[in-house]
């Protein structure tokens, strides 16, 4: 069963009775086939519709949207089942809520890293709802040197609520793990593309977030809060998440015209969850193209360009 | 991100006091309310005589404190944030600059200065907890990677004073990617093999936490101060219980592993300049 958010009420409305006009022409002998066609441009223009005049919130609600491909599944999608999952952070445990390891995309071996969701309640507790500790970025910087060693690339795909504010998050340095990381990714001698698949929140997913090309799938957000504690600390009430989402220019529109990410990767219409396939070869061909591009600059060149890219970022006067 | 509670609590009474106050007042400790005169207290740099409470103080003290006779060439005094998110809550942001510089004298959350500590040539990025929380926006971020440039182009050894409820929300994306931005620096400060010493102060939580306070050659830290990623109160309600005592305090951070030393203010100059003097001798 199909999961809707509030806003797509209408688009369920009509799927709905298109099903049922369907099931009439099945089990009887009334011919349905002028009303299914009518129906159907009525869902295609409604859809389009919709989701060309979405909000900040309501984009922030498609990012989590619970029928969204988490991860693995493009991991799956975009090495064609190659992916060989690598465990643990040589010192504490194994994160489950990042994973990660080499593929082969397009023939040629890629690191691929990222926060994992759990798809029902007992893989969302398996996962810590996609909030790593540090040991999890700690495994993430393993893998990120490993390649670096082979000489590989790395994707890294971001999706998460933030990093785990646990206690023993705190005592084994969930700071220095983030912190770690944003140093070591600015020089990493292999090319690195950061795609942001779902929720990025803040520290937790700048943790792996530096890279020669930072970019967002359409309905995603990437800021420094999410709009709920936002609106929690600056409204002190949880009321204002709507406005909060706004305030934030948090989608990837805003972030692409403020200069905070590199490109947008554009979704099927209704987001990623309508059409799965389509959305994983749109990935596979961003990345199969920005890794060509990124391959014919030095390693050393590469390396300036992503710091001066970022240092570039920030308005002063 | 923890801003806002600390300055409802108060803490940043203190620098208010002392400019509000005439010479002669005095001054009552916070921990064990001991009473001082308030130049006892600032002949002892802030200090509690009695209990060792560390008052917050901010950048003018501490250059006072570190440098050589107290001289220092103060580097982009005049950067001031903009408003890149047209960004309004309950005040506009543009209002909340404003308010804050006519209240607090200082330009943003962070002041860069080069001096000498013992003769040897010292860059210091001193955060100030007045100005909005110590939150790191753009200038906080723009004015240390360029302290950085200045330590680079002067040989000189950099150190940063953390002192910072975490980011500048107002600034949203802009103020995140000031972590990778300063980070991104201090590498290229590493190539140059010049020490970076890192400070962390009362207090040092979230985003400033998770990039350049943990990434000192050494990092250091006053007694007792808060030190962590997520601030305690969100730290309780995730677990749901109180949290031990002198949970993410220097000494909880020294004694897992995340610091190198501890130092009191007044061993700070000393100790830091014999730091520096071990990097580079
Ligand atoms: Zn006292």
């Amino acid at each position: 069963m199909a999961t809707y958010l509030e806003f797509e009420a209408p688009i369920q409305e009509l799927e709905e009775q298109i099903l049922k006009a369907k099931e009439i022409a099945l089990t009887t002998e009334v011919s349905m086939e002028d009303t299914i066609k009518e129906l159907e441009d009525k869902l295609v223009q409604k859809t389009t519709d919709i989701f060309s005049n979405l909000t900040p919130w309501q984009r922030v609600q498609l990012s989590r949207h619970p029928d969204r491909p988490y991860t693995l599944a493009y991991i799956d999608a975009l090495t064609g089942g190659t992916f060989q999952e690598l465990h643990g952070d040589r010192n504490v445990k194994d994160d489950k809520a990042m994973i990660g390891g080499f593929g082969l995309l397009d023939g040629q071996s890629v690191m691929f890293i990222g926060q994992q969701k759990g798809i029902n309640t007992k893989m969302r507790q398996y996962r810590n709802f996609g909030m790593a500790n540090p040991e999890g970025y700690r495994k993430a910087l393993r893998l990120m040197k490993l390649a670096e060693k082979f000489n590989k690339p790395i994707v890294t795909l971001i999706d998460t609520p933030g990093a785990f504010p646990g206690l023993e998050a705190e005592e084994r340095g969930q700071g220095e793990a983030i912190a770690r990381n944003i140093y070591e990714m600015m020089r990493l001698k292999v090319p690195v593309i950061c795609i942001v698949i779902g929720e990025g929140a803040s520290g937790g997913a700048l943790g792996i977030g530096v890279g020669d090309k930072v970019v967002m799938l359409e309905n995603t957000w990437y800021s420094v809060i999410s709009p709920e504690s936002c609106s929690s600390i600056l409204w002190r009430s949880w009321e204002y998440k709507e406005t909060a989402a706004s305030a934030l220019k948090l989608t990837s529109k805003d972030m692409k015209k403020n200069k905070l990410v590199d490109d947008v990767i554009p979704e099927p219409v209704g987001g990623a969850h309508r059409n799965p396939q389509e959305n994983f070869e749109n990935v596979k061909k961003y990345i199969i193209k920005a890794l060509a591009e990124l391959k014919k600059t030095d390693p050393k060149k590469r390396i300036d360009d992503r710091i001066e890219k970022f240092c570039e970022m920030g308005v002063w006067k | 991100m923890v801003w806002f509670k600390r300055n409802k609590e108060g803490i940043t009474t203190s620098t208010k006091e002392k400019k509000e106050t005439p010479e002669g007042l005095w001054h009552k400790c916070p921990n064990c309310k001991t009473v001082f005169t308030e130049n006892e207290f600032i002949n002892n740099l802030y200090v509690c005589d009695r209990c060792s409470h560390h008052e917050r103080i901010g950048s003018k003290e501490y250059f006072e404190i570190l440098f050589d006779e107290g001289k220092f060439k103060e580097l982009d005094a005049d950067l001031v944030s903009g408003d890149p998110l047209n960004f309004s809550d309950t005040k506009k942001y543009t209002d909340r600059l404003k308010s804050t510089i006519k209240n607090t004298g200082l330009k943003d959350a962070v002041r860069t200065a080069h001096g000498k500590i013992d003769g040897q040539d010292l860059v210091i990025a001193c955060m100030d907890f007045n100005f909005i929380g110590g939150s790191l926006g753009s200038v906080v971020g723009e004015k240390i990677a360029r302290a950085i440039d200045h330590a680079i182009k002067k040989k000189a050894a950099f150190m940063i004073i953390s002192k910072s409820g975490g980011a500048r929300m107002m600034e949203a994306g802009y103020s995140l990617m000031q972590m990778a931005k300063v980070s991104g620096k201090l590498g290229q400060l590493a190539e140059h093999q010049l020490p970076y010493i890192s400070f962390l102060t009362d207090p040092t939580t979230g985003g400033v936490t998770a990039s350049y306070a943990m990434l000192g050659d050494i990092n250091i830290a006053e007694p007792k101060a808060l030190i962590g990623f997520a601030g305690p109160r969100v730290v309780k309600e995730t677990i749901g219980r109180e949290l031990p005592e002198g949970f993410q305090t220097s000494e909880f951070l020294l004694e897992h592993g995340f610091l190198d030393y501890i130092v009191e203010r007044h061993h700070l100059k000393k100790e830091l300049s014999h730091s520096i003097r071990l990097f580079r001798s």
